[in-house]
């Protein structure tokens, strides 16, 4: 399987990212410069970072670039399309998920690693995770603050799109603990945590690969 | 002094020294272009002779001082570069910006080496924050302006300190230090050495901020402050990443023949740098300089401090492919010069010649030579009175903010991007970084300037000896130092005698060790212009370690029913403690240095270590014995008793056995003790057995006290007391 890792300018997770599908998964992973990206790969992943120096509102500028375009196509061709961090905001911004990240609650950058309850299995990042297991991750963000009214957290709670909570404590002030949510058919995921830092047991943790493996697993059947 | 109508720091003897040496009158270019090269900032002028004592010299150095970066090589065709710089001066005017700048340049330093900055760290100081909303305002934007900037850039900030005394209150100090990672084959030098080679300026444009920053930071801080804002550059972190990315690209291609970052003095050290490095000449034109506003004049753009600019040596003929990166990145360029072999440096404006000056000339300042004299000292030591609870003072000190935890300032920094942090900030002593070859980088900086005050010979080496025994801690060999020396005025006397005598510290303490120097700073001039009061001396240092395997990586947490082993002696030292800085005074006694006992203990430790005897390791510094267990308890969320009269020590009261900061002790936990204890015995080392890990409580029992606390309060006044005091509204 083919998977895409798309660098925007400023982007700094893009090799890391690239690093453990290669190495840890033996994926055929490549880093692909934003100009040059388009949909001809089997998944993507968005890294997290700072694309355009997340000036204007972070991930707003490459959700209006050429190859948010591209991944618009992946993703309604069913593809596997991750975003991590800034990538999340990436797709919140381009209108692939809903909902809003907003500056964290205590307006400081956090980065610590965090408890998380794995609340949906139906997606392409998590099907490989027993629903309702605990993970350890990671996060590093200044706006993560996952927000949206209640009418649509609700609906997000009965379509079984709420991917994954922050468990023990919520450590940006999110609407019902939110940390990843997926679209309607499970392909599309956002999530805040950092999957490819908790890929080596040296670093703190491997519960990361999971996210990983899932999108394997995904693509399988 | 004022040459003509230019108002510059030189003194009337290195003006007449120029006019002698160029046998004519400079012209106002020319005269700006030597004012900013030979300030004290850029040209070490009075340090060079006393920064020498340092050693600079192992195998393993590559490139040591007068580079941009030291470069160690760590086997199998990598090396690493390692840099220090301060933005004292800008950071205590504009915390944010200037604390931001600060990383930025030293970033640059890596990069232009041709390696991949990998890791920062940060040395801060900052005036009594239980007392001044200033110092906290300065504290909240310096750590800000770090966070901002280094998690932009993707380098994962990863270790440092910070000391808190009202002598910083309005004199802040913030140092950072930056690893870089590269290969040996590909090493690139700030030398323009082919006659023909263009000079290509990338990045950022040249605008009117940081003009006479060098000079700026070569005077003490005027009494009216805000006026010099204009002194401190704008950080702009994104444009800084395009050029890490676009360098490091155009490196790779082998079309760059040398590199240099520009920083203090701007386009003037960074050409005069490269020429005479090079032993060649450059002649640049004006006219191509990218600027931010139109009317600048000649002098603006040649000193001009502007950020996120790197100058770079092209292969001639290559110039197409550099322009056809920066295209990809989006990184402006433009081709402001080009080498030649004249010797001098020429700046000409559409061909009108401006300035024609000596590239030796202009960047060998003359060595001037200052003053010492010691300093009188008080006679009588201070005698503490015995506290009545004891239990309650520990508590108190564990939530002093010189010993409290950093988190509230470490979790602002990303210390995690680029997948390698082994050991995090709160784990262990030192970082630990995992390196291509299955070796592992161990870092750490530290500073005291608490004994640097009371005997600076004695701070120097002991700042060493700790941030060695933290690399130690962690299951490294120390492989390389930075200094970074900062005084207040060096026209004093007493001033120029402490930072002598900080740096003869560090250096024989060095030479014991057989640890090289491989950069370093200076920075003096820290000091109030408004009080005349100076910063007590600071001298800082980063050391370096490998650590050979994986498996000898060492963490500071207790764990369950293991023995918890005492190395070393404690004696009565509580001069410069934690302990007598929280009642105010500072005492006359230092801990004293052994140089061949710290040797031994260190290379023991490390044995041991290595041979698997060791399951957690943490250096006894600030806050003494009792800190230094309570913060492996914390760390681990698990209790201790322990009998602390078996410990090897002088005769001393309890209070004073728990706070005393003696050089050359650890505390190791074991699941081996028997094994472990022989072994530190066939090092000759001291070393008694003081109890187990068990319960939810920390017991510790004294010759005349028994005491106990439940985790849950040494816990919270440890890790949440900082947040306490900077944000009292959160939670």
């Amino acid at each position: 399987m083919k998977v895409a890792v798309v660098q925007f300018p400023g982007s700094n997770c893009d090799r890391d990212t690239v690093h453990v599908l290669k190495n840890s998964l033996k994926l055929d992973a490549k880093l692909i410069w934003h100009n040059e990206f388009n949909e001809a790969y089997d998944a993507v992943v968005l890294p997290g970072g700072f694309s355009f120096g997340d000036h204007l509102r972070a991930g707003i500028i490459a959700a209006h670039s050429p190859a948010t375009k591209a991944v618009r196509k992946m993703a309604a061709e069913g593809k596997p399309v991750l975003g991590i961090c800034n990538g999340f905001q990436i797709l919140i911004e381009a209108g692939l998920l809903p909902g809003a990240l907003l500056r964290n609650t205590t307006l400081k950058f956090v980065c610590k690693w965090t408890n998380l309850q794995v609340e949906a299995n139906n997606t392409a990042f998590t099907c490989a995770i027993e629903k309702g297991s605990k993970v350890r991750m990671p996060i590093a963000h200044n706006e993560g603050r996952y927000f949206a009214d209640d009418e649509q957290l609700d609906r997000l709670e009965t379509a079984g799109r709420i991917v994954m909570k922050y468990v023990d404590e919520n450590p940006t002030g999110t609407s019902r603990g939110i940390a990843a949510i997926s679209n309607e058919d499970g392909n599309v995921v956002g999530m805040m945590p950092h999957p490819e830092r908790a890929s080596d047991p040296a670093l703190g943790g491997v519960d990361g690969m999971k996210i990983f493996e899932s999108m394997l697993e995904w693509t399988k059947c | 002094m004022l040459v003509g109508d230019i108002e510059t720091t030189l003194t009337p003897e290195e003006v007449a020294y120029a006019r002698k040496q160029l046998g004519r009158e400079p012209n106002a270019l020319e005269w700006s272009m030597i004012d900013a090269e030979w300030s004290e900032h850029c040209s070490y002028k009075s340090s060079k002779p006393i920064i020498a004592q340092l050693p600079t010299t192992s195998p393993r150095v590559l490139l040591g001082p007068g580079y941009d970066s030291g470069v160690i090589d760590i086997g199998d065709g990598y090396i690493l570069t390692l840099h220090i710089e301060s933005h004292n001066h800008p950071s205590a005017i504009e915390p944010y910006g200037g604390a931001a700048t600060g990383i930025g340049g030293v970033v640059r330093d890596i990069l232009c080496m041709g390696t991949t900055p990998i890791a920062l760290m940060d040395a801060l100081k900052f005036g009594d924050i239980t007392k001044s909303d200033h110092s906290k305002w300065i504290m909240k934007n310096v750590v800000r302006g770090i966070a901002d900037y280094g998690n932009c850039i993707g380098v994962p900030t990863v270790a440092g300190e910070i000391e808190f005394d009202e002598c910083f209150e309005r004199n802040c100090l913030v140092d950072v230090a930056c690893l870089g990672l590269g290969r040996k084959d590909r090493l690139l030098l700030a030398e323009a050495t082919c006659p023909g080679d263009s000079i290509f300026l990338i990045g950022g444009s040249t605008g009117r901020d940081g003009i006479h920053g060098v000079t700026f930071a070569s005077r003490t801080l005027a009494a009216d402050t805000e006026q010099e804002r204009s002194a401190v550059q704008i950080p702009d972190p994104f444009t800084k990443k395009l050029i890490i990315e676009a360098t490091l690209e155009a490196a790779e291609t082998g079309i760059v023949r040398g590199c240099k970052d520009l920083g203090g003095g701007g386009l003037t050290t960074g050409l005069s740098e490269i020429a005479d490095k090079g032993a060649t000449g450059v002649e640049i034109y004006l006219e191509e300089i990218p600027i931010r506003e139109p009317d600048m004049s000649p002098i603006e753009i040649m000193i001009s401090e502007s950020q996120e600019r790197m100058l770079l040596v092209i292969k001639q003929g290559q110039e197409g492919v550099l322009q056809d990166i920066m295209q990809k990145y989006g990184v402006a360029w433009a081709r402001i010069g080009q080498v030649n072999s004249t010797g001098m440096i020429t700046v000409t404006r559409f061909a009108k010649p401006l300035a024609y000056l000596p590239t030796s000339f202009v960047a060998n300042a003359p060595i001037i030579q200052r003053e010492t004299r010691s300093p009188q000292t008080p006679k009588n030591d201070f005698e503490s009175p015995m506290p009545r609870d004891l239990e309650k003072v520990v508590l108190d000190l564990l939530g002093s903010p010189t010993i409290a935890s950093k988190e509230w300032v470490f979790s602002q920094y990303d210390h995690e991007v680029g997948i390698r942090t082994v050991a995090k900030p709160g784990q262990a002593d030192a970082a630990v970084l995992s390196l291509p070859n299955g070796k592992l980088a161990a870092i750490k900086v530290d500073g005291n300037a608490l004994l640097g005050y009371l005997d600076p010979y004695l701070g120097g080496a002991s700042v060493l000896a700790e941030c060695c025994r933290n690399v130690v801690a962690v299951g490294a060999e120390p492989v390389a130092m930075l200094d970074h020396c900062q005084f207040g005025d060096p026209n004093d006397p007493e001033i120029f005698w402490a930072f002598s005598m900080a740096v003869k510290g560090m250096a024989e303490f060095a030479k014991a060790l057989s640890l090289p120097c491989v950069g370093g700073k200076v920075s003096f001039y820290n000091q109030d212009g408004v009080t005349g009061k100076a910063i007590k001396s600071s001298p800082v240092v980063a050391v370096l370690g490998l650590v050979e395997r994986p498996e000898h990586v060492t963490k500071m947490a207790f764990r369950d029913e293991e023995t918890v082993i005492v190395v070393g002696t404690t004696k009565r030292e509580l001069g410069g403690s934690e302990y007598y800085h929280s009642m105010g005074v500072s005492g006359l006694s230092p801990p004293a240095l052994d140089f061949e006992l710290e040797k031994r203990t260190q290379v023991g430790v490390l044995d041991c270590i290595r041979g698997g005897y060791v399951t957690a390791c943490h250096d006894c510094a600030k806050g003494g014995l009792v800190v230094a267990l309570a913060e492996m308890a914390i760390a681990s969320a698990k209790g201790a008793s322990l009998d602390l009269r078996s410990v090897a020590a002088d005769a001393m009261r309890d209070d004073e056995l728990l706070f005393s900061e003696s050089n050359s002790r650890f505390i190791l936990t074991t699941d081996k003790p028997d094994r472990l204890l022989k072994k530190l015995a066939e090092h000759g080392i001291p070393a008694a057995i003081a109890g187990t890990v068990e319960g939810s409580e920390l017991s510790l029992t004294l010759r005349e006290h028994r005491l106990r606390w439940d985790l849950a309060s040494t816990r919270d006044a440890y890790l949440n007391s900082l947040q306490r005091i900077l944000e009292p509204w959160q939670k």
